[in-house]
């Protein structure tokens, strides 16, 4: 069973949702490190995309991502709204107009965004931002794909990896974004961008079962 | 938390709209994406300078738009940097055929969105150029880090920046002073309380009743370590040592020393600091030779100042000393 245009459509209304959910969580955990406004970012972001989704739904898979790109990069500001734009726009570009999805093309688009992630904001795995969320998250999702699972078993693995990856930043020393500058004080901090990685994926996961 | 608010998502809309109330000789404000114009913007043939970044700041940029100062400011929600869309918009309603200089502080934020902006510029065949702002000394300059932080330099650089732009440098000269003055600027900020974010409406840290946050960034960032509140003389001489070995400043230097309030200081202890600190600073030999005291680049309520140095010569005094006339800081008109 494939994933179309209104499926991610569908999965984007409910990252909207648990974004919502679990705002004053992200703040809150960017309070004590960073500047607070992570989660209110990616709620006014997640919540702009839907509004757009409500206008028109594109055609592909490909051209709802691209959608949430633009307007992720339009509406969140901060880091996150480069850094989850250019995400969602490379796995956007990786899906070209293919018009429906197996667990394989699921994965591609994950490991297209993670690099995407990569190259914006030159993070690597260890220095507590969401890339250490993401890059468990996506060679989980390939592992998946290739045993032979299908799209919703795919999404939930990649889920579990990145909860994993995003408890792994607390006890790093952060090296990139605002919580750098903490130093060893950001040790023993859960990074926002990962728990916000992880609830992220969760939310994919919950929609494809 | 208690604050002269209405709702805490307009409250930047509603500030940039009491701001073109109040000076709309100087300058005009357009609203989403929000954008403020010098009200005689685009001038033609002249290097057009914009600056931004996120809102909490005043007067820090908005202030600094008109004659002589900045051509366009691009504010972002409260600490969040504004986005591409929003940079752009400055840009092209104050670019022309000399191109424009983009001034932007280094956070990760900042630094992407405006990066973003000047590659759409280009796209439209802009020249759009960009000077990255990393005077605090308190944040190691290494590749652990997102790297220095733009600070107090800030306000001093958009100052003499501008004064180029205004007397027809071309955006190569323009560009080459802001690396200059970047190159000469270092600061350090001390918090004794948080600020409070609207949006969140707790303090964005806590301090005890006998801490001082030392090297705070503008966003209520916390600094590079927590010490035990001190005499001002003792404080001053503190923030004085880490500024004077970085660049490092040296006797016989001339300097112009800005001494800002981070919001919640007020003027009798800011004058006391700026005191202490020109007292300091000719014992060891080093001249103050132009001053700015006042609260420029601030972090919402949060008390606490500022210290910056930045060394003169006599071309940076005169672009210094050249008439400005803005919200926040004016004279010589």
């Amino acid at each position: 069973m494939g994933c179309t245009a209104s499926d991610v459509a569908r999965a984007l209304r409910a990252v909207s949702e648990v974004v919502a959910e679990h705002r004053d969580e992200l703040v809150e955990l960017d309070r004590v490190i960073g500047d607070a406004d992570h989660g209110e970012n990616l709620q006014r972001g997640f919540s702009a995309v839907v509004s757009t989704l409500d206008t028109a739904v594109p055609e592909t898979p490909g051209a709802v991502l691209k959608v949430a790109a633009t307007t992720l990069i339009s509406k969140v500001g901060g880091a996150a709204g480069p850094l989850y734009g250019t995400g969602f726009l490379r796995a956007a570009t990786t899906l070209a107009d293919r018009s429906e999805l197996d667990p394989a093309g699921v994965a591609g688009a994950l490991r297209a965004g993670l690099e995407g992630v990569r190259a914006r904001g030159k993070a690597e795995q260890g220095d507590a931002t969401m890339v250490d969320a993401l890059i468990p998250a996506v060679e989980a999702a390939e592992r998946a794909a290739e045993a032979g699972d299908g799209i919703a078993e795919v999404l939930s693995a990649a889920a579990d990896a990145a909860d994993k990856g995003a408890e792994s930043t607390v006890p790093l020393v952060a090296r990139k974004g605002r919580a750098s500058y903490l130093g060893e004080r950001s040790v023993g901090h859960l990074d926002p961008g990962a728990r916000s990685t992880a609830l992220l994926l969760r939310a994919l996961a919950g929609a494809a079962r | 938390m208690k604050k002269i608010i209405n709702d805490p998502a307009a409250v930047v809309a509603e500030s940039l709209a009491g701001l073109a109330v109040a000076h709309a000789d100087l300058l005009r404000v357009q609203q989403d994406p929000a954008v403020v114009v010098r009200a005689d913007a685009p001038v033609n043939g002249r290097v057009a300078v914009v600056s931004g970044g996120g809102s909490g700041h005043e007067p820090l940029h908005g202030g600094f738009v008109g004659p002589g100062m900045l051509h366009a400011a691009v504010p972002g929600p409260v600490f969040t940097s504004p986005t591409p869309d929003a940079v752009q918009a400055a840009i092209s309603a104050t670019t022309g055929a000399a191109g424009a200089l983009l001034l932007v502080k280094n956070y990760t934020g900042d630094v992407l969105n405006f990066e973003t902006a000047a590659e759409l510029a280009a796209a439209e065949d802009l020249d759009v150029r960009s000077v990255v702002i990393d005077d605090d000394v308190a944040v190691a300059d290494s590749t652990f880090t997102a790297g220095r932080r733009g600070v107090g330099g800030t306000v001093l650089l958009e100052k003499i920046v501008g004064a180029a732009a205004e007397r027809g440098d071309s955006l190569d000269t323009v560009e080459a002073l802001a690396r200059r003055v970047v190159g000469q600027a270092r600061s350090i900020g001390v918090a004794l309380t948080a600020p409070v974010v609207p949006h969140v409406g707790t303090p964005s840290f806590e301090l005890g009743e006998n801490e001082i946050e030392f090297g705070i960034g503008i966003h209520g960032e916390p600094g590079r370590e927590r010490i035990q509140a001190e005499p001002a003389d003792a404080l001053v001489d503190r923030m004085l040592r880490a500024v004077l070995e970085d660049l490092p400043f040296q006797r016989g230097d001339e300097v112009l020393l800005f001494t800002n309030s981070m919001g919640g200081t007020p003027p009798m202890e800011l004058y006391l600091a700026h005191g202490i600190a020109e007292r300091l600073l000719g014992e060891q030999g080093i001249v103050v030779r132009r001053r700015l005291i006042g609260p420029y680049i601030t972090s919402l309520e949060m008390q606490g100042i500022s210290l910056t140095l930045l060394k003169l010569d006599d071309e940076l005094t005169e672009l210094w000393d050249a008439p400005v006339r803005t919200a926040a800081l004016r004279w010589g008109v």
